[in-house]
């Protein structure tokens, strides 16, 4: 695979995800329009009739295409490694530049606006190492600002970690939740550091809507607030009805003796996520969505 | 919970356009929309700027579009609202001192905003958030652009827009404020929700 065929691939990839719900996000939506009355149900097939025409038009389906997050598992024998960093901050920059990906990269002291979506740090990539493997995942998350606004992160004393996890979800969610695009998506992050907690509850976003935790009290959890979040009566964009989230999610590292990081990360329902698999052979497979992608 | 009452307006609007319009009732909007988000809020607010668009009678849309250039000519590609209630601590005077009488946004305003509406007869609404592909059908041509320099999203973009909408009533012109509702609901039941669930957590 060349350079540019790897560039095409990438580029079609983010176009996906701007332009394109995941599946599992897609259905979702749909009961939940099936499921709500009155105003939040007009609202709702407004959204979907929003999916199918960004879609249709390959424009990105909400304007804040956000700030561009890579979750990279790299196949320890996978090629192309080398050049995948240059591959994704030049797919971006020409993607801004072709109007597919909103400037939204700006310098805290300055407040200018690269202009190109890049930056110190930005896009952000995360890597991991797939161990004996010639595949190579690439998960996007896009990172629109409306539902990054209320998230919050922080340790609390270990003796009353859980009790605290759930004030801080019933004292964010349901007040600043309701500008920040519902249905809600909702990760949660436990660990033993602050950072740790924090990115895993992103993490905790990328998993698919209607997953649960492989722990069965780590699924009660959340099965129960999800319930208990809905049953406020919230509803769709806060106008009062049956879904104000679509999913709680939670992951979780073991924790210090003296520590109990909690974090807490929101996706608006717009959950702009894609995941990307690299075969050796030029292969490429957008699993989220279901599409092939030729890079041509 | 709402009736469903639509209104159409067009810009400019007068106060009698909006007097009977209530909180929870669906606008479609034809006119001119410009676009003023943070930084336009403190600079005209704070900094005393003078907005360089008469924005009486008009509408502002929380917004930061994406925009694609063809032969000189500037076009939408995606357009949708941002989180209005960043803009709380400055609305008051803004609509004070700009006269704009409809304000286009995601999510809710806090009482500040709504004491505005009500000294000022302007009107807060909610538009479905996430978007901002359908909407730039809606988007007739883009009439000109102001303080550009401030980036993309932060600029001032004047737009001809054809039956915007829905546009959701959150603030009427007497003050009523649909996020006190909600709000309401989330206190009386948030404290009860929290035991429930502690008691539930101690046999997970």
């Amino acid at each position: 695979m060349t350079f540019i065929n790897l560039l095409n691939i990438m580029k079609e990839f983010i176009k996906v995800v701007v332009t394109s719900l995941p599946n599992d996000v897609v259905n979702a939506l749909r009961s939940v329009c099936e499921s709500e009355e009155g105003i939040t149900k007009h609202v709702c097939n407004y959204m979907l009739k929003n999916v199918y025409l960004a879609s249709r038009t390959q424009k990105p389906l909400c304007q804040d295409t956000g700030t561009l997050m890579f979750f990279i598992k790299a196949g320890s024998k996978a090629p192309y490694l080398n050049v995948l960093k240059k591959v994704i901050v030049k797919a971006v920059k020409e993607l801004t530049k072709e109007g597919l990906l909103r400037p939204n990269s700006i310098d805290p002291f300055t407040n200018v606006n690269t202009g190109d979506n890049t930056g110190k740090y930005i896009p952000w990539i995360e890597w991991d190492i797939a161990d004996d493997s010639d595949i190579t995942e690439v998960t996007l998350y896009v990172a629109g600002g409306g539902s990054s606004l209320p998230a919050r992160a922080l340790v609390v004393r270990p003796t009353d970690g859980l009790n605290e996890l759930v004030k801080l979800v019933f004292d964010i969610v349901p007040t600043y939740g309701i500008n920040a695009c519902p249905p809600l998506i909702i990760g949660i992050g436990i660990g033993a550091t602050l950072e740790i907690a924090a990115t895993l509850s992103k993490r905790a976003l990328l998993k698919p809507v209607g997953a649960r935790n492989p722990n069965p009290k780590v699924a009660k959890l959340e099965t129960l607030l999800l319930s208990k979040l809905n049953g406020i009566g919230i509803g769709p964009q806060g106008l009062f009805g049956k879904t104000f989230v679509l999913d709680v999610h939670i992951e979780y590292s073991y924790r210090h003796p003296a520590t109990y990081a909690i974090a807490l990360s929101l996706s608006c329902w717009a959950l702009r996520r894609g995941i990307l698999t690299l075969y050796p052979e030029g292969r490429a497979y957008v699993s989220s969505h279901g599409v092939w992608l030729e890079g041509t | 919970m709402f009736g469903l009452k639509v209104h159409k307006l067009r810009t400019p609007i007068n106060d009698e356009d909006i007097v009977n319009i209530a909180i929870g009732d669906i606008l479609f909007l034809d006119g001119v929309v410009v676009t003023a988000r943070d930084l336009v809020h403190r600079l005209v607010v704070k900094e005393g700027r003078n907005c360089p668009i008469d924005l009486n009678g008009l509408a502002i849309f929380h917004a930061g579009p994406i925009v694609k250039r063809h032969d000189n000519k500037w076009f939408i590609v995606s357009i949708g609202p941002t989180t209005s209630y960043r803009m709380e601590p400055y609305e008051y005077e803004f609509i004070e001192r700009t006269g704009v009488k409809l304000i286009i946004g995601k999510g809710f305003m806090g009482n500040r905003t709504a004491k505005a509406c009500r000294d000022f007869k302007a009107i807060v609404t909610l538009y479905p958030g996430g978007c901002g592909a359908i909407t730039s059908f809606n988007i007739e041509e883009v009439l000109g652009v102001y303080w550009l320099e401030l980036g993309i999203p932060e600029a001032l973009w004047v737009l001809k827009v054809k039956e915007l909408g829905p546009l959701i009533v959150t603030i009427d012109s007497k003050g009523n404020n649909l996020r006190n509702q909600i709000m309401d609901t989330v206190n009386k039941q948030r404290r009860k929700i929290i035991k429930e669930i502690y008691s539930s957590i101690a046999n997970l």
